[in-house]
């Protein structure tokens, strides 16, 4: 069993904020895993720490077997990275593009090259800055796969792409996964698509790698239970698992990991009316999980407009 | 076959094809003997993880449902009389005592369901199956 990419308690700090907060992961070679986590939770510093463009305040990280304070040239050349918002030369175009990377690269497949760029009916002498978003990200995702790496690293891939893009991107990524013994770490928002290709995820809040298992396994651990209550709901239950306890009107919603028997009877500890369990889709589980405590917005009021306004015309 | 998958579901994607590929054969739309898409193919196809549709056939073969051959593919298989008739029996005895207690609860009347059953089997298109006590 290897690891492609192995961290221990790597830290990284801006001001007294801690980013990247000892956080230890592995991923397997040979494949995909998923990095989720909202805006500002650490997954691009983590990310550029592996790459080697934020250097780390503690702990330890290897690619392929190497740890990252050394990386030989060799092992470089091993691994692609695709950076959030694909940022590329502006002035470069697709050819020079494709010139300049594979300077760094003992292996490149320049058929593979050409058959993503004309797949996406691009020709190799357009200039970067005159492509669209869309169109940019697929070059960057040819010359991330033209190496044949044996670790691809994406950090958010798919920003700002639109849909039948993201689609497009994913089919290419499928062809990658197809080739035995390619590791894939990828960030990313749409939880759909690391429901079709991820194996792993791992969830990172506010620095910290809260969650590391099989997606399957995220899935079906976060489930939500409604509760309905004859009086007044308890104000903080105490309940093994418990991620977060909402009121909602007269019933509480609380969001647990997990719901064995030690869990089954605390829940019924508290005298509900009602109990209603829910599985979750992956995209609910993320939400529920990482929303945090208080975060129902309160109702917006509702005005009866007919009404107002001809009493008004009335009064004018 | 057309198969089909939706990743916003809370079903997994391998128990969604699972379940697809169990009704075609129930229906008679997958026979025996028909070889099923290679796992590259329809990884590709439905853009899903090639570990997705390998476990999806993996778990189908414990079941007895499909079977690999070396170097061929993988097969739809011949249904087997492998549990005793009275095995058989039991099994189908669980499964229709879930089915009626939902129908209980759901306010169906025995005769109700008789010929609810009738008309649904006709519409199934029940394939054969082993002919067997």
């Amino acid at each position: 069993m290897s690891y492609a990419i192995q961290t221990e308690r790597l830290t990284k700090h801006y001001g007294d904020r801690r980013v990247v907060d000892s956080l230890s992961l592995q991923v397997l070679t040979g494949s995909v895993y998923g990095l989720l986590g909202r805006n500002g939770a650490g997954k691009s510093t983590l990310i550029k720490m592996l790459m080697g463009m934020v250097r780390p305040d503690a702990g330890q990280a290897e690619l392929l077997g190497q740890n990252i304070d050394n990386l030989s040239n060799c092992t470089r050349a091993r691994i692609a990275y695709l950076a959030e918002g694909h940022p590329l030369y502006g002035w470069m175009s697709i050819d020079d593009a494709a010139r300049f990377t594979r300077s760094f690269y003992p292996r490149w497949n320049d058929k593979l090259f050409s058959q993503i760029i004309e797949h996406f009916e691009l020709s190799r002498c357009q200039k970067y800055r005159r492509l669209s978003r869309g169109q940019q990200a697929q070059v960057s995702l040819a010359l991330a796969v033209a190496p044949e790496p044996e670790l691809l690293i994406l950090d958010d891939p798919t920003l700002g792409l639109d849909t039948v893009v993201r689609r497009d991107f994913l089919e290419s990524l499928i062809q990658i996964i197809q080739r035995q013994g390619h590791t894939i770490l990828f960030s990313s928002h749409i939880l759909s698509d690391v429901e079709r290709v991820a194996e792993r995820v791992g969830v990172m809040v506010n620095g910290v790698l809260r969650v590391d298992c099989p997606t399957d396994t995220f899935r079906e651990q976060v489930r939500k239970l409604v509760l309905e209550f004859s009086g007044h709901p308890p104000e903080s239950p105490k309940i093994p698992g418990l991620v977060s306890c909402r009121q909602a009107g007269a019933g509480l919603e609380l969001v647990l990991v997990g719901y064995d028997d030690a869990q089954r009877e605390a829940v019924e500890a508290l005298d509900p009316r009602s109990i209603a369990v829910l599985d979750l889709n992956l995209e609910d589980a993320f939400i529920e999980y990482t929303r945090g405590p208080r975060r129902s917005l309160p109702s917006f009021a509702m005005e009866n407009d007919d009404a107002q306004s001809t009493r008004d015309q009335g009064a004018a | 076959m057309e198969f089909q998958c939706d990743p916003t579901s809370r079903v997994p994607i391998y128990r969604q094809l699972m379940d697809q590929i169990r009704q075609a054969v129930a229906r008679g739309r997958l026979r025996p003997g028909v070889r099923l898409p290679s796992v590259r193919t329809l990884s590709r196809e439905l853009v899903v993880n090639p570990n997705t549709i390998a476990r999806t056939y993996t778990e189908l073969e414990r079941e007895g449902v499909l079977h690999t051959r070396q170097g061929l593919g993988v097969f739809v298989a011949a249904p087997q009389a492998d549990l005793s008739a009275a095995a058989r029996r039991e099994r189908l005895a669980t499964a229709l005592d879930r089915f009626l207690t939902e129908a209980f609860h759901l306010g169906f009347s025995a005769d109700e369901l008789q010929s609810a059953i009738t008309k649904r089997i006709r519409a199934f298109q029940f394939a054969d199956s082993v002919s067997n006590t």
